[in-house]
């Protein structure tokens, strides 16, 4: 079984609470880092372990936290990202459910090598009741004095707080995060500035994924040259995945990075393969908006190489055969499922949560999605499918922020790998509303 | 001061100066148009992606080019920064893919439109858009909303460029109206049908790049260019009162702000020239005014002379080649 | 397709008010930002309201919170407006959030969806004649491995079958479950 570092103990009854979590070796991060540690040696130690922004941009860390501005007299803040809600990703709910402390223990020990006094925890609104959790372990720690004034006598002082959202899945985005916790629409930033500079209140910032604040933990404990050991080339450390669809055993699984996406999908320790014993017809290995990739692509490369669960393995062949480890939301699709179909749901998805700033993605996300929506429901031409290429090209790129980019990936990596399924549904018009092109084409399931 | 090259053209500009305002101090043909920014008003910008330029390099120390395109209103200029306006290629398919997507669900109803003639996305739909349309779906509508009775809002002619919600912010004591809803269903509203009353309110409509905000006291009483502008001035406690004047014949149709080649009012007396909503809806009367002389009209207008004569000029050469 | 705007019938028949505890919370949460910062409480501020004040944000409702907040009631529209929590129209004591996006529909979400309609006899959007039940579809909830899913309140419930559903119904009627 693969190492864990972050669901060591999430199985231990009662680890949500601070004298179990803190029986289990529980704070000792802060403890090392507040009395034996200098925030800059935090701070080196996170840029040893090659840790990457875990969720979606694999941005190096370390890297982003040098880059914070340190004007004088001017207050610096650290927010956690919790605003989960990439299709198809669930990690970090089940990691701040079961692990609240965890989370508070990464953000002490990142908020001090950063020198922020006041951070806050950013969560999605639908996670309510994981607010609860969050701030009834906010107040154990204060209550033991890991949070509040002189933290261990350090002279490091800390107050944490919880936020919620209140339903968009732009706030995921740092600025527009950023923008909601002011108490304003979602709206993104223009960059530049960027949060480093000028973010909450106008004052420098990072903004951190959960699961990237709780794996500075074990970094601080076992050092980060241990931490960079576990992987593979630039993808070092565990991965949280949060494995959907049609699998036998979905769920959230700790892998070490480097794990094969063959073993992932089919292992005994995993996902036990395809639901009901179908096959592999397609998998969104990052999140709904990375290049989905027929079976074919999926657990090789176009080279024939085993495809790794990695960044760069994940990504090998570009746009054109390859996709991202993105937050690590692994969907997979079965033989019966329709990718016109699917297409159009994800573009319904971004066309519904575009925040309606900037032209190409306020007005071409809900044109792809009226144009899918037509074709999946059999009122569709072959020259839409150019179109729908056209219209992504347009918006790729050229908005303010990444959704844009997100809405557009999908459908161009749809039509891609899978055209004919496009066409076979202008050309089969009543047929595909009842049936799905997948089972007619046997060749194109792995 | 830190040089930048527009394309080919090199200028000298403050630090901190974004491109379009570089550009916009060399003028002329490499100025990138903005739907949304206006300089007037802090904070605007970004919205519309029509100014977007390409940066073929950073600056002197990074001469690196910039992945994407850029928006060129709200970047800065880096030392030996090197901006492609209309000599970029992908410059030019970003205009015209921008202008396709304000008209999907545009109404087209330039006819019967009172900003016909000075209407920004006209100006910009004539240089980058292309013939028909590939919408074939149903064009989003909005239930009229009445805002009192001096402003009109069509907001399915709203590009959402966010100027007017700028004004409300910045030159009224109160803002009633502003950005609800979301993703294409965004709109400009008061939510509960208030008037937008105040004494600066009227300046949304010179903002406003498209015929979303109009005038009411002008409405449909004739098309602008078949008006006269006068350049007028009157005492006025309020503002500068400092307007331009649309005369037929001795009546006065309307009242504007003075607005330079971009659209934007003119700085009268060292600030921004605003005009009340006594002189744009109250003062119709010739003898209230001091008419002081004709108006040069803007370049980006088709109702400027100069702009059409160039465009006959231009088509007919093209006959001629034929 | 059409924008709606608000019915000025749909109004709360009273101006509403937090009790003097909630009102106390509220201050407390606002009291948690820097000073000068406190409208930043604001999306947590209309999520106590729309709970207090059945389930949904009335003018009323959003007047009274951007007095609390001391903004103008058009930023509070703005900010309701644009989150998909805030229910904008009056609501069932209990609203359904089926979660219809890809993860969930590829193991049978909309089938959910159209079971919950028929049961209910209501279409997605609608509430039933006896104000019990609400039924909504929303974007992913996060719970992409326990699909089909639905939110109600603060609860997820999870791994949904048509049995499952009526079991859920039939709790929420029997007043077995909490709101």
């Amino acid at each position: 079984m693969a190492r864990k570092l972050l669901l060591e103990h999430d199985s231990v009854p009662g680890i949500e609470t601070f004298e179990v979590y803190r029986k289990h070796g529980g704070y000792r991060s802060v403890e090392k880092a507040l009395k034996k540690m200098s925030p800059q040696e935090v701070v080196e130690e996170v840029q040893k372990s090659g840790l990457r922004g875990r969720g979606g941009a694999g941005f190096p860390t370390g890297m982003k936290w040098s880059f914070l501005a340190k004007p004088e007299g001017v207050p610096r803040y650290l927010l956690c990202n919790a605003d989960e809600s990439e299709p198809g990703t669930f990690k970090d709910r089940y990691l701040m459910e079961k692990l609240p402390h965890l989370l508070i223990e990464g953000m002490i020990v990142s908020s001090y090598a950063l020198g922020a006094n006041l951070s806050y925890i950013y969560i999605r609104g639908e996670y309510m009741w994981i607010l609860d959790i969050l701030e009834k372990a906010i107040d154990e720690a204060y209550a033991k004095g890991f949070l509040g004034k002189n933290i261990l006598g350090s002279g490091f002082d800390l107050d944490l707080r919880v936020a919620p959202g209140g339903g968009a899945y732009i706030c995921g985005e740092e600025t527009a995060l950023i923008e909601s916790l002011e108490g304003k629409r979602g709206n993104p930033r223009m960059k530049p500035p960027f949060p480093a500079v000028k973010g909450l209140w106008g004052c420098p910032t990072v903004v951190n994924n959960v699961e990237t604040l709780m794996a500075v933990v074990p970094i601080i404990n076992e050092g980060g040259d241990e931490y960079a050991k576990i992987g593979v080339g630039k993808s070092t450390g565990t991965k949280l995945i949060s494995a959907g669809g049609n699998l036998a055993r979905p769920g959230v699984y700790e892998l070490e990075m480097g794990l094969s996406v063959e073993e992932f999908i089919y292992g005994d320790d995993w996902c036990r393969g395809i639901a009901n014993g179908k096959k592999l017809k397609a998998c969104v290995p990052g999140g709904s908006s990375v290049p989905i990739l027929p079976a074919h692509l999926v657990t090789k490369t176009a080279a024939g190489e085993d495809r790794l669960m990695t960044y760069e393995s994940l990504a090998d062949g570009g746009f054109a055969t390859g996709s991202m480890l993105g937050s690590g939301g692994f969907i997979v699709f079965d033989e019966d499922q329709c990718i016109v179909r699917n297409t159009w749901n994800f573009a319904r998805f971004y066309a519904h949560e575009s925040c309606g700033q900037c032209s190409p993605c306020r007005e071409g996300t809900g044109w792809m999605e009226k144009v899918l929506n037509r074709l999946e429901h059999g009122q569709g031409n072959l020259r839409d499918i150019d179109l729908l290429e056209e219209i992504n090209k347009k918006i790729e790129g050229n908005t303010i922020c990444p959704l844009g980019d997100a809405a557009a990936w999908p459908v161009a990596a749809a039509i891609r790998h899978f055209r004919e399924e496009f066409e076979w549904h202008v050309s089969h018009r009543e047929e595909s509303q009842t049936r799905n092109y997948g089972l007619l084409k046997e060749s194109l399931v792995g | 001061m830190v040089k930048v090259t527009i394309d080919d053209i090199q200028i000298e500009v403050e630090d901190g100066t974004s491109i379009l305002n570089a550009a916009r101090l060399i003028g002329g043909e490499v100025v990138p148009p903005a739907m949304c920014y206006y300089s007037k008003l802090p904070g605007t910008g970004g919205k519309c992606r029509t100014c977007l330029v390409e940066v073929a390099a950073g600056s002197e120390k990074d001469p690196r080019p910039m992945p994407k395109l850029v928006a060129s209103c709200s970047t800065p200029v880096q030392d030996g920064m090197i901006v492609k306006n209309k000599t970029s290629e992908k410059v030019h398919t970003n205009r015209g893919a921008v202008v396709e997507f304000l008209l999907i669900n545009h109404p087209l109803d330039c006819p019967v439109c009172d900003q016909a003639g000075e209407c920004h996305l006209q100006d910009l739909g004539f240089e980058h858009g292309s013939e028909g349309t590939r919408y074939e779906e149903e064009r989003r509508t909005f239930d009229p909303i009445d805002i009192g009775n001096k402003i009109k809002l069509h907001m399915n002619r709203c590009i959402l460029c966010y100027r007017c919600v700028h004004v409300a912010n910045q030159l009224t004591d109160k803002r009633v109206h502003g950005v609800l809803n979301r993703g294409e269903h965004t709109e400009i509203s008061t939510y509960i049908e208030a008037a937008v009353e105040n004494d600066f309110s009227g300046n949304m409509i010179d903002v406003c790049p498209v015929g979303a905000l109009t005038d009411k006291t002008f409405r449909f009483k004739s098309r602008v260019w078949f008006l006269k502008p006068m350049e007028a001035s009157c005492e006025c406690t309020k503002c500068s009162g400092k307007t331009v004047v649309w005369m037929f014949g001795n009546e006065i149709y309307r009242v504007t702000a003075r607005k330079d080649k971009y659209g934007e009012v003119e700085d009268q007396d060292g600030k921004a020239g605003w005009i009340c909503n006594e002189c744009r809806f109250e003062k119709k009367d010739p003898a209230q005014w001091n008419i002081i002389g004709p108006r040069t009209i803007n370049r980006h207008s088709v109702i400027s002379q100069g702009k059409y004569s160039a465009a006959r000029a231009n088509s007919q050469k093209k006959i001629e080649n034929e | 397709m059409s924008s709606t705007h608000v019915d000025l019938s749909k109004r709360h028949s009273e101006t509403p008010c937090f009790s003097a505890e909630k009102l106390a919370e509220a201050q407390k949460l606002m009291s948690l930002y820097p000073e000068g910062k406190h409208k930043s409480a604001l999306i947590r501020i209309l999520h106590m309201a729309e709970e207090e004040f059945g389930g949904w944000l009335s003018i009323e409702t959003m007047d009274y919170v951007a007095g609390i907040v001391n903004i103008e009631p058009i930023e509070v529209y703005e900010v309701a407006s644009f989150y998909t929590m805030f229910n904008l129209d009056p609501v069932g004591n209990y609203v359904f959030e089926v979660c219809r996006t890809g993860p969930c529909m590829l193991v049978g979400s909309d089938n959910i969806i159209s079971y919950i309609e028929n049961k209910l006899d209501i279409k997605v959007g609608e509430t039933t004649k006896d104000g019990m039940f609400t039924l909504k579809t929303a974007e992913c909830l996060g719970a992409c491995g326990y699909a089909p899913m639905l939110q109600c309140g603060k609860k997820y419930h999870e791994h949904l079958t048509n049995e499952k559903v009526d079991e859920l119904i039939a709790a929420y009627r029997s007043g077995e479950l909490p709101k």
